[in-house]
């Protein structure tokens, strides 16, 4: 019975995997989709400074993370697109460290289809764009602000039936990256990045059409005592890792300025 | 209390589920009564792709479909060609995918009911002097009702639980491609728990019912 011996050896190497990992100290984040490319690197840096020991880092939208985190979700730090969201988790006792600011965020014109380095937002209201892709502002940062900026220019009711709501940023420049919406609202730090960089130009959308996205970092309360989510926090304010979040566009906070 | 919006989304889940199953009663009932009597090299290959879906997950389909109907995929190119309009992000978009996604759904069960009739009523059709296409609205047909019940319910139920395919080429856009199960994502999302529960409680109990009458039934007729 072939099949039976199959079977039980799976299961051992099942069992044997779930044994503990030894030693070595492991951190896990969550980080605002806008962080992809920027924290995969700061990420490597990271590991390269603490050899055996892991970072795990997930991405996605901020409204999720805040809402998995609320339910004890095992991310050791939360770095928030939105300040606001880490407030509350300190706020609901869920964060053990105040908000600390990282970074600026901010949003810009992109398209794979059309050359938007030129473009404004009120060309979104040409005929020939018929689909426009922003980040769903009832809980991500960027769509918020992509929102705000739609209204500031009174574009928000006239382009409603145009726009299409990405679950994250990142999925909002796929979308865009696709060609199946025309254009996007996305991320700067995602549109510099090299994968989009050769396939369009981008325009940044004036900063004062939008509250500013001031992004920001907690620890989580699993993160606590974990000594490896207290120097990837320190790592933050390093050289190399401010050297890499404004190579992608990220402008970053005064210390003084920080909260 | 559920708001428009959500009352919005039930009704456009619930048209894209009857349009959905309307389709795929039309075209899976040829793909079955064909995987069911060929005897061709064919019949393999056929079988297995009509039920990829079954097995991939739904991210597979949702990124596939998403490059082939954008302006440099197959599908998108053919409907740009024809004047048809680009397909993500529209109510047509996802009906295309859920077609897709909810195929074995439908075609199994009829293929099934096919299968079981064999091919003795039909002869008997055909020595009575019925021609090919009488005999099998006259006899495969009814034969078969019970399969095409399952097979309807299925392919309708599937398609109301349908969500990483929607939200990854649909764009979330109330009332065209903002469905039930968009919808809860989103309010769980923005921790509005109340209207999470409404539409998640809601679909808890369709869904239950929905199997409830599938298994009722089953007990009464044994033979699909």
């Amino acid at each position: 019975m072939s099949f039976i011996k199959f079977l039980v050896a799976g299961l051992l190497v099942t069992f044997a995997s779930l044994a503990p990992a030894q030693a070595a100290e492991k951190v896990t984040l969550a980080a605002a989709a806008d962080l992809k490319f920027a924290m995969d690197e700061i990420a490597v840096a990271f590991r390269e400074a603490h050899p055996g020991d892991e970072v795990e880092v997930v991405y996605g939208s901020s409204g999720k993370f805040h809402t998995q985190i609320q339910q004890g979700a095992p991310f050791d730090i939360f770095f928030s697109a939105d300040v606001g969201f880490a407030h509350e988790l300190k706020a609901a006792g869920q964060a053990i460290t105040e908000p600390k600011l990282y970074a600026i965020g901010r949003i810009v014109l992109w398209s794979a289809t059309r050359d938007a380095s030129k473009m404004t937002l009120a060309d979104l209201a040409d005929p020939t764009i018929q689909k426009i892709a922003i980040a769903n502002p009832q809980h991500a940062p960027y769509g918020k602000r992509a929102e705000e900026a739609l209204r500031a220019v009174g574009l928000w009711d006239t382009l409603q039936s145009k726009l299409v709501f990405g679950e994250n940023i990142a999925q909002t420049a796929q979308y865009a990256q696709s060609g199946a919406a025309d254009i996007g609202i996305i991320a700067l730090s995602l549109a510099v990045n090299q994968e989009l960089a050769s396939k369009g130009g981008y325009a940044l959308i004036p900063a004062d059409k939008h509250s500013p996205l001031e992004q920001a970092y907690v620890v989580t309360k699993h993160g606590e005592g974990n000594a490896l989510a207290s120097a990837f926090a320190a790592y933050m304010e390093t050289a190399d890792a401010r050297h890499i979040m404004t190579r992608y566009g990220f402008v970053l906070p005064n210390e003084t300025a920080a909260k | 209390m559920p708001t428009a919006e959500d009352l919005q989304a039930v009704l456009l889940t619930l048209r894209l589920a009857s349009t959905v199953t309307a389709l795929l009663l039309l075209i899976g009932t040829p793909i079955a009564w064909w995987l069911a009597r060929t005897k061709s090299w064919f019949k393999g290959p056929v079988g297995a792709i009509v039920s990829l879906p079954l097995v991939l997950p739904p991210t597979v389909i949702g990124f596939y479909m998403l490059l082939a109907m954008g302006p440099w995929g197959a599908i998108g190119k053919l409907f740009n060609a024809l004047g048809w309009g680009a397909l993500p992000f529209t109510f047509t978009g996802i009906v295309v995918a859920s077609v897709i996604y909810s195929m074995p759904f439908v075609v199994q069960p009829i293929q099934n009911a096919f299968e079981a009739m064999g091919d003795r009523p039909i002869e008997a059709a055909a020595t009575l002097g019925a021609s090919p296409l009488a005999a099998f609205f006259s006899v495969a047909l009814p034969l078969a009702r019970p399969g095409f019940v399952t097979a309807a319910i299925l392919g309708f139920a599937h398609t109301i639980g349908e969500f990483g395919v929607v939200l990854m080429i649909g764009g979330n856009i109330p009332g065209k491609t903002r469905l039930i199960s968009v919808q809860i994502y989103d309010h769980v999302e923005a921790m509005e728990y109340g209207r999470a529960h409404w539409l998640a409680g809601g679909m808890l109990l369709f869904s239950f019912l929905v199997l409830l009458a599938l298994y009722s039934r089953r007990k009464e007729r044994i033979d699909v």
